[in-house]
């Protein structure tokens, strides 16, 4: 199998169904290592579904069911010797809903590497902190790490959430819509964060807000829907990717009228 | 559906409907109050009947703990026994004079706790199953199956620990040992009676956990058996120790299995007492032998029942109690 290495991850000939119905058809797409891709369009085109693909978080979900192959490190994610608890070890997730454990805050952070075994007091606590300082934490909770994460606000729990998925050290972070719950300011401090950690991660980010696309993010995959009447009164729809390119090149000289008009706010 | 490109000709005809409020505006001259109060005779009817309805209940617990209450002191008043003499004294014997509440709780303790032993790891086993592995077709079949066990007749149950679980008892640990009453096999079947309200009441508590904690513990690389111990089981603990407690409540009040199954007589504290495989006599099955015979009233026998009457009230208020608060915690947990 021939991968290029500059790929974190490659999606080729991708479709995906919930039960019959086919909800995202012909995905190709290469997201680039250590660099932000965003996932933007309109509401149901698939992103969040194409993005729980790359981690087998659609295994979950009874019925879903996804063809074709996405390739990490030379190897077919869905192939049958591919175990999905090792895939998700190494390819993370942040949700939409801050959704931290009702734990201490340094359970939450500490659960992944638990996990994989490490119980060392000493090691854990340079984990947590790590974890912490990196996801821009630390500061605001050092005092206080056996308060329980559902104690904090909105965006410090997305960031608590964050410093959960980075603890274990994972390649590649998946963010479904990780500020659409955030004020202003909190998303700032994500926004900031993505930025710091692409140093290191792979991200990929589902968003639906435009600008956000075009402040964090260096290669940005534009979705959209397709529609087909089946019968009087009953159609069917799927998600395709309709563009993918660097985000400059994407919003500034788009090559599909499509990709123009969503950019523009026509639709969507 | 022929006409379905019909469209509506006068968008602004409105107020031609006198039941809708713009041909009242109409009718009525500016000066005409509009917002009055009015009667609604049927709203204050529904509303005395389910003031009713509560209340009746109110009131029957009510009288319940003021018999419970005013005959047993009727009996502590009559000097057969003492409050300390009640507590400490090792046999229940009315006819001998002796007034030990020991012996009945003792049984009472024991079967509760077999009981405890069956219903609590099988109940909580089917809920896991249940809830977090079984194929929804799976499920569809199971669940009915184990409500049905919360259908049958509680005689019939202590009719299976007699004729069944005894005879099992005997045979696996010897006639000796084991007692043609005793009990273990009342408190065995009372935990099989009890595993369908504790799976089910579990089960409540487990899918009330919201699936985006699951998600980010499988997106963290967990496994299901590691998501069910490290965050659902802990999430709901609350939720499963509210069940554990209903399910004490039930074996500490259940009465016909026990009176056909476990003894029909006291034990003596510190002879035979707390042995499960020894027969035994609980405050319930106790209750329902002697009210069964024909007692005359205002006798010390008829008196002294009802001091085990109010025992067993304030231990199953307490455990409900303890319920109580421990789910209205539990409520409290995700947000
Ligand atoms: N769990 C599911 N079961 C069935 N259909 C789903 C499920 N999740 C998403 N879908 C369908 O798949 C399509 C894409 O959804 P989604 O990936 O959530 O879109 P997006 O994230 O772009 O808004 C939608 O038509 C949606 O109804
Ligand atoms: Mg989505």
């Amino acid at each position: 199998m021939t991968t290029n290495r500059a790929y974190a991850v490659e999606l080729k000939d991708v479709n995906i169904y919930y039960g019959e119905k086919l909800a995202v058809k012909d995905v190709n797409l290469s997201i680039a290592h250590q660099k932000i891709t965003a996932f933007i369009g309109p509401s149901g085109c698939g992103k969040s579904t194409v993005l729980r693909s790359i981690n087998r978080m659609n295994d979950l979900i009874p019925g879903a069911k996804v063809e074709g192959d996405v390739v990490y490190r030379s190897q077919s994610l869905y192939g049958r010797d591919i175990d999905a608890v090792e895939v998700r070890r190494r390819i993370g997730m942040v949700f939409q809903k801050p959704n931290p454990f009702p734990k201490s805050i340094y359970d939450n952070v500490a659960y992944g590497p638990r996990l994989l075994g490490i119980r060392d007091r000493k090691v854990l606590n340079e984990i947590v902190e790590r974890s912490l300082k990196h996801s821009f934490l630390w500061d605001e909770v050092k005092g206080d790490l056996k308060k329980s994460g559902l104690a904090l606000s909105g965006g410090q729990q997305q960031r608590l959430c964050i410093a959960r998925t980075i603890a274990v050290e994972p390649d590649v972070i998946l963010m479904d819509e990780p500020c659409s719950a955030l004020d202003p300011i909190a998303t700032q401090a994500i926004e900031d964060l993505m930025k710091e950690l692409v140093k290191q991660y792979t991200i990929v980010i589902v968003t639906h807000n435009m600008q956000q696309a075009q402040r964090v993010s260096d290669y940005t995959a534009f979705y959209s829907i397709r529609k087909e009447v089946e019968t009087e009164g009953k159609e069917k729809r799927w998600g395709v990717l309709v563009e993918y390119a660097p985000t400059e090149t994407l919003f500034n000289q788009p090559s599909h009228e499509e990709t123009e008009r969503y950019i523009r706010g026509e639709f969507g | 559906m022929s006409n379905r490109n019909l469209s509506i000709t006068t968008p602004l005809d409105i107020g031609r409907d006198p039941r809708l409020l713009n041909a009242r505006l109409k009718r009525q001259d500016s000066t005409e109050p509009i917002l009055t109060k009015q009667a609604r005779p049927g709203e204050m009817l529904i509303r005395a009947f389910l003031l009713f309805c509560g209340l009746l209940s109110v009131f029957t617990t009510i009288g319940i703990v003021v018999v419970l209450g005013s005959e047993s002191l009727l009996f502590f008043n009559s000097g057969v026994a003492t409050l300390t003499e009640f507590f400490t004294a090792t046999r229940w014997q009315p006819q001998a004079g002796e007034f030990g509440i020991m012996p009945l709780l003792s049984a009472t303790i024991t079967t509760s706790i077999v009981a405890m032993f069956v219903a609590l790891p099988l109940g909580l086993g089917a809920a896991i199953y249940l809830g977090e592995y079984a194929r929804p077709n799976v499920r569809a079949t199971l669940k009915p199956i184990l409500e049905i066990l919360a259908g049958i007749p509680t005689v019939v149950y202590g009719y299976f620990a007699l004729t069944f679980m005894t005879p099992l008892l005997r045979g696996m640990f010897g006639q000796d040992t084991v007692q043609i009453y005793n009990n273990a096999a009342a408190g065995l079947v009372m935990g099989v009676m009890i595993l369908p309200t504790i799976a089910s009441m579990s089960e409540d508590a487990l899918s009330a956990v919201p699936r985006s904690l699951r998600e980010a513990s499988y997106g963290l690389g967990a496994t299901r058996f590691e998501t069910i111990t490290k965050v659902v089981l802990p999430a709901a603990l609350s939720g499963i120790i509210a069940a554990f407690l209903l399910g004490v409540s039930r074996a500490v009040g259940e009465t016909m299995i026990v009176a056909l199954a476990a003894g029909a007589g006291p034990c003596v504290l510190g002879d035979t007492c707390f042995n499960p495989f020894a027969a035994g006599e609980t405050m319930t099955g106790h209750i329902a032998r002697i009210s069964g015979g024909d007692l005359s009233y205002n006798s010390v026998d008829y008196n002294s029942l009802f001091s085990i009457g109010l025992t067993l009230f304030v231990f199953t208020l307490l455990l409900n109690l303890i319920s109580r608060s421990v789910s209205k915690r539990f409520r409290e947990v995700y947000q």
